[in-house]
């Protein structure tokens, strides 16, 4: 069935805009040069972050902090090794990102643990972040339950991503 | 100056591991490498990103975005009843969310920012209930294609790395209400507190 919707989504967009009068390739073209740049903009971050999160791995540190936590995280079903992801990702979206691959790299991208770092990362946010910029421009500074209610989503996200992998898969 | 704190930390902690557990040579390789994978990583998400950025924009262009948005302005009139009182607001608020829920980050900031401010108008700094509801529902982010992870995913041998997409809907939905049922128990828990 997922093998349907990619292909299926793309012919829906381009006849639904080519009927709109849209000049399909012209903006695919366009838009495709934003994602060039995109792409480019998050390098410096990721070559900092992959870098940080690869001496972790190597020097034990990640092992260590999976092996301390897993009795805990082996309570709550979660699989240990996504520990790390769990901290970083509301705080730093390529930081979610380096641990992301580090960990698909490592796990394999189909095994559980590649799955549930994949579906959790695409069902998060950088939370931090996000409430920085959003209550900073708008000149909030009483944010009262913003951020509980925030993290709180994260958490659920993590649990989601594992209960989704273990019915999906 | 929070990265650079976690950047940091990252380098000293991976230090003194590196010396207590004597892997230094392992950690010495890691650091070039780790720098290596973040390009051969990013060149191999450039296709997917590329690809989808410019569907994005076809989308855009041809008013489906747009639409996207009016679906989801009912139920966004239930959840901000006092911001959807203002067109502008409303509005705002309804082409974040659709611009969200296709993971265009660049388009839903500044319209994000824009619904926020108008939100936070005349009250002195302090998040009103529906503000927190709308920053809630941005940090849990629901995305119908989250193609950054596909392609990592693609780049790492998935066998199919779109599969994950039930997975990813059924978690952001576990989430936003998560976010949202607590931002109600919060909302209410203060009320009786007064």
């Amino acid at each position: 069935m997922t093998s349907y919707m990619i292909p299926c989504l793309l012919a829906f967009v381009t006849v639904f805009a080519l009927r709109k009068k849209t000049d399909v390739y012209t903006a695919l073209v366009q838009g495709a040069e934003n994602g060039l740049n995109l792409t480019f903009h998050i390098v410096p971050a990721l070559v900092a972050l992959l870098t940080g999160v690869s001496m972790l791995r190597a020097s034990g540190a990640l092992d260590c902090l999976t092996s301390v936590l897993s009795p805990l995280m082996n309570a709550l079903n979660i699989p240990p090794e996504v520990t790390p992801l769990l901290f970083i990702r509301p705080l730093s979206g390529s930081g979610g990102l380096a641990v992301g691959a580090e960990l698909m790299a490592q796990h394999g991208a189909d095994s559980t643990i590649g799955r549930v770092a994949a579906v959790a990362l695409g069902c998060s946010e950088t939370t931090f972040y996000t409430v920085a910029v959003y209550y900073g421009a708008a000149g909030i500074t009483k944010t009262r339950y913003t951020i509980p209610a925030a993290i709180i989503a994260d958490i659920a996200a993590f649990f989601a991503a594992v209960i989704a992998v273990e019915l999906f898969f | 100056m929070a990265m650079a704190w976690i950047f940091t930390g990252m380098i000293v902690i991976s230090v003194i591991f590196g010396i207590y557990n004597g892997t230094m040579d392992e950690v010495s390789a890691a650091a070039l490498n780790g720098a290596n994978d973040a390009i051969t990583l990013c060149i191999s998400l450039l296709g997917v990103i590329c690809l989808w950025s410019g569907v994005l924009e076809v989308m855009d262009q041809s008013g489906l975005s747009k639409k996207l948005a009016a679906v989801f302005r009912p139920f966004l009139k239930k959840l901000f009843p006092d911001a959807a009182k203002d067109p502008v607001t409303l509005s705002a608020i309804s082409a974040n969310i659709s611009a969200n829920l296709l993971g265009i980050g660049n388009a839903a900031t500044p319209l994000g920012i824009q619904a926020a401010k108008r939100m936070a108008k005349g009250c002195n700094g302090i998040a009103s209930d529906s503000l927190c509801r709308f920053i809630v529902l941005n940090t849990a982010s629901i995305q119908l294609i989250p193609a950054t992870v596909a392609g990592v995913r693609a780049a790492c041998g998935a066998a199919q790395p779109f599969d994950i997409l039930p997975a990813v809907w059924f978690s952001s939905v576990l989430s936003v209400f998560a976010g949202l049922f607590s931002a109600y128990i919060f909302q209410h828990l203060r009320r009786k507190n007064r």
